[in-house]
């Protein structure tokens, strides 16, 4: 087989298995409500204890698209992280590990798909946001918005693409860990305050979940006039920062992907249902 | 030419997690098969007789613990990603796939999985829909599907790939009688009109799946395989003759029927209430058959009822391994 063709192969793979998300968004209504007013709730509760305090106004602005990027935070948990583990109890991994395509096609297919779904919540809950509560954001470097967003959402993704095969090899006791993961990362990647607040090394520690950058640079480029006061790092550094972050976590997830299959081949579980 | 499936010692030995949860399983026990190109070939075994394991270390879900498995030539354990362009499979009581994509979009997503063309894989499935009869079906959710109907649609799923080598395991687990029909006449044409190029490797607990459906069978029990032959040849295995039960109206002289060549022995009794005759013979040769129908017509009696009963791959099951199968 020529190298396009097998290019060809297995972008059809990534789109086969974007797809069911992508549809799921339009067929499945019902998210509108769950993932979209209910964060706005948690938003609005900040934005009036801000407003009550008299903090600078941009602060509304950074809870909106802080609210809006945990969009993309509980997709990871709750999505990615745990997708391989309900595909085994439908025998769907079976079928794509048997597939003659990358197996990291599938799972890209999968990341993509929940990209999509997810980009539209987020979008929503900006919109909404933005709408509600009169925020105006002023866009100065579109160019360095876009490649902050893609290139965080890659590592994010890239991150979540690894859990899959972790939270599978380690079955139940992984999946308490979204739970565990969930609150402290709001915390930590500063959901709902500059992650300056944290102080410089906790906030440094904090980077390793892509967001916590990915959303301070944003906040930074919407909001140029404070980036000096409320950003942490130039964002040139947090997009350098970001693409190392999407190398590491891409090559992670294909390793732990190997791990998986390979220990499944071996031991005989991880194909077995209820197991 | 290379055979479609061959396992050389093939052996796989299955642990526990922990040491005290139990001792190791022998699923496959020095297994040595082989499957030629262009055969419908059926793995007979009761449950746990190591079937499943079996299919999955052909289709490189799983290794062997030794021993050797090739398909189409190729190491199931260093060529794999060769392996996995030619083959497929599908597993009985599967509910693979997304309960809120169509019969139709389900079907293509696993199409995209080997890279296959849309337009291609679409025009497959729909006609594919058509030979299941399940073409009013293609645009209902997955999720609204009967067992019946979503096992249709699994099958289906193996052959739009069209693979060289499709890995069936139980695929009419539970069905009715006309759903296993279908799904067992669509096997049986795809690899006949294949002319000997595909091959069908399919595992049943069902014996007369095996017996009606398959040019040869290995009966399987406790990861050994303990014969492989065509249906016809293993049933000669157990020498019981063929029986003929006639229930006739009531016939004076019966004894000439005795007489016939082919019959070895003749019994009948007389339910004179109901004016029924009934006879039993035990046949060395099936062509007395019809000597003794004629000789019943002669005898003035007319055939109320004919049963002929022959040894099953039941009697071959109880014969290798000396108890019955469930
Ligand atoms: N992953 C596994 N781990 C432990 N034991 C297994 C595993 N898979 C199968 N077995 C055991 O191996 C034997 C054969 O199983 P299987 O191949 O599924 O049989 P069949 O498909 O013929 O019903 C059974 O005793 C079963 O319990
Ligand atoms: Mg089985």
């Amino acid at each position: 087989m020529t190298g396009s063709a097998w290019i060809v192969q297995n972008l059809r793979a990534v789109r086969g298995r974007a797809y069911p998300r992508v549809l799921g968004a339009q067929r499945e209504p019902s998210w509108i409500f769950f993932d979209v007013a209910l964060p706005l709730l948690t938003v609005a509760a900040y934005i009036y204890m801000y407003k009550f305090m008299d903090a600078p106004k941009e602060f509304v602005g950074f809870v909106i698209l802080g609210g809006a990027m945990t969009a993309f935070w509980l997709n990871i948990l709750w999505s990615m992280a745990s997708q391989f583990y309900w595909e085994k109890e439908t025998g769907n991994l079976s079928l794509f590990l048997i597939a003659p395509v990358s197996r990291m096609s599938i799972l890209g297919g999968m990341a993509v798909g929940g990209l999509f779904f997810t980009t539209l919540r987020a979008s929503a809950t900006l919109v909404i946001g933005i709408v509600v509560f009169g925020v105006t954001l002023s866009l100065s470097s579109p160019l360095m918005l876009i490649a902050i967003f893609l290139v965080t959402m890659v590592s994010l993704y890239g991150m979540g693409m690894m859990f899959a095969s972790l939270y599978l090899l380690f079955g139940r006791e992984a999946y308490n860990m979204s739970n565990l993961m969930t609150e402290p990362i709001y915390l930590a990647s500063g959901f709902y305050f500059p992650v300056k607040a944290l102080g410089y090394w906790a906030a440094a520690g904090a980077s390793i979940i892509p967001i916590t950058l990915g959303l301070d640079g944003l906040r930074q480029l919407f909001y140029p006039e404070s980036s000096a006061q409320y950003g942490f790092l130039p964002v040139g550094t947090e997009l350098v920062i970001l693409v190392g972050l999407s190398v590491l976590f891409l090559i992670l997830s294909k390793v732990s992907l190997d791990y998986m299959e390979n220990l499944g081949k071996t031991t005989g579980r991880l194909t077995l249902r209820w197991q | 030419m290379e055979p479609a499936v061959e396992t050389k010692k093939l052996t796989r030995v299955f642990n526990p997690k922990k040491k005290k949860e139990g001792a190791s399983v022998r699923a496959l026990n020095s297994v040595d098969l082989k499957i030629e190109k262009g055969e419908l070939f059926g793995l007979l075994g009761p449950n746990g007789a190591g079937k499943t394991t079996l299919l999955k270390i052909l289709s490189t879900l799983l290794l062997p613990t030794s021993g050797k498995a090739y398909v189409s030539g190729l190491d199931v354990e260093k060529d794999y990603v060769e392996v996995r362009k030619r083959i497929n499979m599908v597993s009985g009581g599967e509910i693979s796939g997304y309960g809120l994509l169509t019969v139709r979009e389900n079907l293509w997503m696993f199409s995209q999985f080997y890279g296959i063309k849309s337009s291609i894989a679409l025009e497959r499935i729909d006609d594919m829909l058509g030979k299941f009869g399940m073409l009013d079906k293609k645009s209902e959710k997955v999720r609204t599907l009967s067992t019946g109907q979503r096992q249709k649609m699994n099958v289906i799923r193996g052959f739009v790939t069209d693979p060289q080598i499709l890995f069936l395991d139980e695929p009419t687990l539970g069905l009715d009688v006309n759903a296993s029909r279908t799904i067992r006449d669509f096997i049986l044409d795809w690899v006949r009109k294949s002319e000997r190029d595909k091959t069908v490797l399919l595992t049943t607990h069902y014996m007369a799946e095996a017996d009606q459906l398959c040019d040869r069978v290995a009966i399987i029990d406790d990861g050994r395989i303990l014969a492989c032959d065509s249906p016809e040849n293993l049933k000669k295995l157990v020498k019981s003759e063929t029986t003929l039960r006639l229930d006739v109206t009531t016939m004076k002289d019966q004894r000439v029927l005795g007489t016939i060549p082919g019959v070895e022995k003749f019994t009948s009794t007389d339910d004179l209430e109901n004016n029924i005759t009934s006879l039993r013979f035990v046949l060395g040769d099936e062509s007395a058959i019809s000597d003794i129908v004629s000789g019943v017509a002669k005898g003035g009696s007319k055939i109320l009822a004919l049963r002929k009963t022959e040894p099953t791959l039941e009697d071959v099951f109880i014969k290798l391994v000396g108890k019955g199968f469930e």
